[in-house]
């Protein structure tokens, strides 16, 4: 595109925001040290565009901020009451969808989930909990798999095929049944060829893939985000 | 034993046979799906595992692929899979009631298998049958069209007596046309190759140029104009272009192209040969919609005739070097595979996801290549526009919305079918010409598209007023606009594909809401969370499917408030727990169900 030369620049809510060729709006913004929500984004990887909670505002227009190409000149608005009130809707869908009990999750603290939630001001679920039924798997000798948690961000899907060359797990159903599944014969994580070395085994930015025999190592109060809110380091993952 | 060994011998044929016919290809995923269902009834886990190792997939790739289409089935069905069409229009006529009978002559639940493994009968989304519903579909393949109280008597009994599908009464599965109004496109058939051979003549630079000029705009909603599509598909870089026809019809209660498919195939196809010479492809792929499979037949005789008389295949009429070939992919039941990027993802032999945005098919489309896809009505426009020129094509309807376009009318009227008017046409002059009485409403395009009350039926069809994508649904005044919205509701969330949250989340809870508001329980609270629910998911959607999945409800607030008042109780705020609901499953465990196991009702 002619428009990513370099010394190019948008705004980003009133400020300039410099581009790199190829940037998206999420990544000048990042490299900018400037935060804008997102779940199913990650450095590594490229964009997924799932999770809609980057939706911002270029040239009045909205578009995923992921997704978007940058280009000088562009009018980007993030930091907006109405976008941030969009966002927090998001995340209470992605809430009330699964199970997410965050007292009892040893990943709260270091849950990208819980942390934006807190970000954007959300104080309860609005909707009513559709409490689907998510069998956990305690399989794998040294891997949980908590179903309840999954926000479909495929990051595990995209590490293990990306990263890992082991195709682990991949997404199954439509619509509101959408759901992850592991490879194997038995559909069981003990059965795959997962180990916790992969990268997709500390990729997910909830409490799905979990390394057993470490609960609470780290105490709570002691966390990610128990030191810093989700801005601090422009919502770079846990992991 | 010796049955099991039969069985994994009919299992490993069917695999074998499925696998040569499609060369083996990953691309092909979804056609060998089918195919092996065909033969099998339903896709084992077993069979997906040696399905995984002979295209050297994953089981968990075909398991998610398998288990994103409607029409495929990871649970064993019934043998004989009976599929009742559950449009609005369908349901108008009855479809709920003779769903009902059938499954208490079969002695079978909705959406259960039978215990013997016989019969399964289900709803599924609307089958393009509109103008001669209530309608189902047989093993997804057949088609059984006016369904009355007699049919499903004698389809009891058939099934009961287990009498192959072939042997059923033949009427049963007649398909007519009704076209009741044509004009341009439903006109006299055009002599073959004629558009071709004007088309050699003008050149291919040439033959986009007056696509561009006659301002011919996609036919499946989206308006696009065709002539720049098709100049962006040639300009881009790529070592094969490639013409993808969509029809993919799945907005409920359209069925136009259902026609033009049956009748004008020749036309479809000259104007796929068009588009080709116009992009530069020597490949075309008709993407069927899977609830029109038995047109498959009759399409690949139309192929061959045409190849026959060389206008397909190797130097077509004769010009060297201009080579084109047409494929057919039939679909699976997914709604979303009509949105265009869904729709190659799907052709790939993937779940229909829609893909990220730029880049457009335009530049890189199937297998990563510059490809066209074009909706059958705009194929058909641009083989008349090849032949007769822009002029002639711009000289009909309205400066801003060129040529004819062709309405499938079903609903509340005396004749329903398809009626093929100019753009410009005032919505009234159809509801006269169909014999529509006591108007109430009619959705144009489709629950994605607009519906109207009485006091707009002055408007016209056209991209500058109402754009249509092709359905015209008639409601009378005896209808509950509620109801309509809450169908199209439910059809929507049966139709996400879950990949983004406000779609995947946000269509389950407008259903929730309806059903909660159908059930006697809503209030104003409801409804305002529709409001915002629908602001969401416009705002913030993956693709068109989430954000227009609302576009029923807010038409139907606005104008029909009244119809869901009437549902509402009066209170402010009525919770969406329903203790009585909940207290269902205690009352299975105990066998009761008598008044004594029910809250009082309050009321």
């Amino acid at each position: 595109m002619s428009t990513d030369t370099a010394g190019a620049s948008f705004t980003l809510d009133g400020q300039d925001v410099a581009i790199e060729p190829g940037d998206t709006v999420l990544q000048a913004a990042r490299r900018a040290g400037r935060y804008i929500p997102h779940l199913c984004w990650h450095p590594e990887f490229e964009a997924h565009g799932s999770c809609r909670v980057c939706m911002v505002e270029v040239d009045g227009r909205p578009g995923a901020a992921c997704t978007v190409r940058a280009a000088a000149g562009q009018e980007v608005h993030s930091d907006t009451p109405e976008l941030n009130a969009q966002r927090k809707t998001l995340l209470q869908m992605l809430f009330v969808e699964g199970n997410h009990f965050c007292p009892s999750c040893e990943k709260s603290g270091n849950c990208l989930l819980q942390a934006t939630a807190y970000e954007m001001n959300m104080e309860g679920p609005h909707f009513e909990e559709f409490y689907p039924d998510r069998p956990v798997d305690a399989s794998h000798a040294d891997i949980l798999l908590d179903f309840n948690r999954c926000i479909l961000c495929e990051l595990c899907v995209r590490a293990s095929r990306d990263v890992d060359a082991k195709n682990v797990f991949a997404i199954a159903g439509h619509g509101i049944g959408s759901r992850l599944i592991v490879n194997s014969a038995s559909g069981k994580l003990a059965d795959s060829t997962m180990t916790l070395a992969d990268r997709a085994a500390s990729i997910c930015p909830v409490g799905v893939i979990l390394p057993k025999r470490r609960g609470f190592a780290v105490p709570i109060g002691e966390r990610r985000y128990d030191q810093h809110d989700v801005t601090g380091d422009c919502g770079q993952e846990a992991s | 034993m010796e049955a099991t060994a039969g069985l994994a011998r009919m299992h490993r044929e069917a695999l074998a046979e499925a696998l040569l016919r499609h060369g083996r290809s990953s691309h092909a995923l979804v056609q060998i799906l089918r195919d092996v269902q065909q033969s099998l009834g339903w896709l084992s886990r077993a069979i997906l595992e040696e399905l995984a190792s002979a295209l050297d997939m994953s089981l968990a790739h075909l398991q998610g692929v398998a288990s994103f289409y409607r029409f495929l089935h990871l649970e064993p069905v019934g043998r004989y899979r009976v599929l009742f069409s559950d449009n609005i229009t369908d349901r108008m006529l009855g479809s709920e009631t003779l769903l009902a009978e059938l499954c208490r002559r079969l002695g079978v639940a909705s959406g259960e298998v039978r215990a013997d493994g016989r019969v399964s009968v289900d709803r599924c989304s609307c089958t393009g049958m509109g103008d001669q519903g209530p309608a189902l579909l047989v093993n997804h393949h057949h088609v059984i069209t006016r369904l009355d109280a007699e049919r499903v008597v004698q389809l009891a009994a058939l099934i009961e007596a287990d009498v192959p599908v072939a042997q059923w009464p033949s009427t049963w599965f007649e398909v007519a046309d009704n076209v009741q109004r044509a004009d341009v496109l439903l006109g006299a058939a055009m002599a073959p190759g004629a558009a071709i051979a004007a088309a050699l003549a003008r050149g291919d630079a040439g033959l986009v140029e007056e696509i561009k000029s006659s301002n011919l705009r996609g036919r499946g909603g989206a308006g696009f104009g065709t002539g720049l599509k098709w100049a962006l598909c040639r300009q881009a870089p790529g070592e094969a272009r490639w013409v993808v026809c969509n029809a993919d019809e799945g907005e409920p209660g359209t069925f136009k192209d259902r026609v033009l498919l049956s009748r004008h195939a020749e036309l479809l196809l000259e104007g796929m040969t068009v588009a080709a010479l116009a992009v530069g492809a020597r490949k075309g792929l008709v993407y069927l919609r899977g609830e029109y499979g038995y047109l498959r037949g009759p399409l690949l005789a139309t192929l061959q005739r045409r190849r026959d008389q060389r206008l397909l295949g190797a130097a077509i009429l004769g010009r060297p070097g201009f080579d084109f070939d047409v494929d057919i992919h039939v679909g699976a039941g997914a709604y979303v595979c009509g949105e265009e990027s869904a729709l190659i993802e799907s052709l790939e032999g993937k779940r229909g996801v829609p893909r990220i945005r730029p880049p457009f098919p335009v530049e890189r489309g199937y297998l990563g290549q510059p490809t066209t896809v074009n909706n059958v009505e705009t194929l058909c426009a641009a083989a008349h526009i090849a032949l007769r020129g822009a002029a002639w094509w711009a000289g009909i309807g309205t400066p801003k919305s060129t040529g004819t376009k062709i309405h499938s009318v079903s609903g509340d009227c005396a004749r329903p079918g398809v009626y093929e008017y100019p753009f410009g046409t005032r919505i009234g002059r159809i509801l006269e010409d169909c014999g529509a009485r006591d108007t109430q409403a009619v959705q144009v395009g489709g629950p994605s598209g607009v519906c109207l009350s009485a006091f707009e039926f002055g408007r016209r069809i056209g991209f500058e007023d109402v754009p249509t994508a092709g359905a015209f649904m008639v409601f009378d005044r005896t209808r509950d606009m509620f109801e309509v919205a809450r169908n199209f509701a439910h059809f929507f969330a049966h139709e996400s594909c879950g990949f983004c949250t406000p779609c995947r989340v946000g269509t389950a809870l407008v259903v929730r809401r309806l059903d909660k508001i159908a059930a006697g329980h809503g209030s104003r609270h409801d409804v305002d969370v529709l409001f915002e629910l629908d602001k969401l998911m416009h705002a913030t959607t993956h693709c068109g499917l989430g954000a227009s999945a609302c576009n029923p409800l807010r038409d139907t607030i606005a104008k029909f408030r009244p119809a869901y008042e009437r549902h509402l109780t009066s209170l402010h705020f009525e919770p969406a727990f329903d203790l009585d609901a909940e207290l269902s499953i205690a009352r299975r465990l105990t066998g009761r169900d008598d008044a004594a196991a029910h809250l009082e009702d309050p009321s």
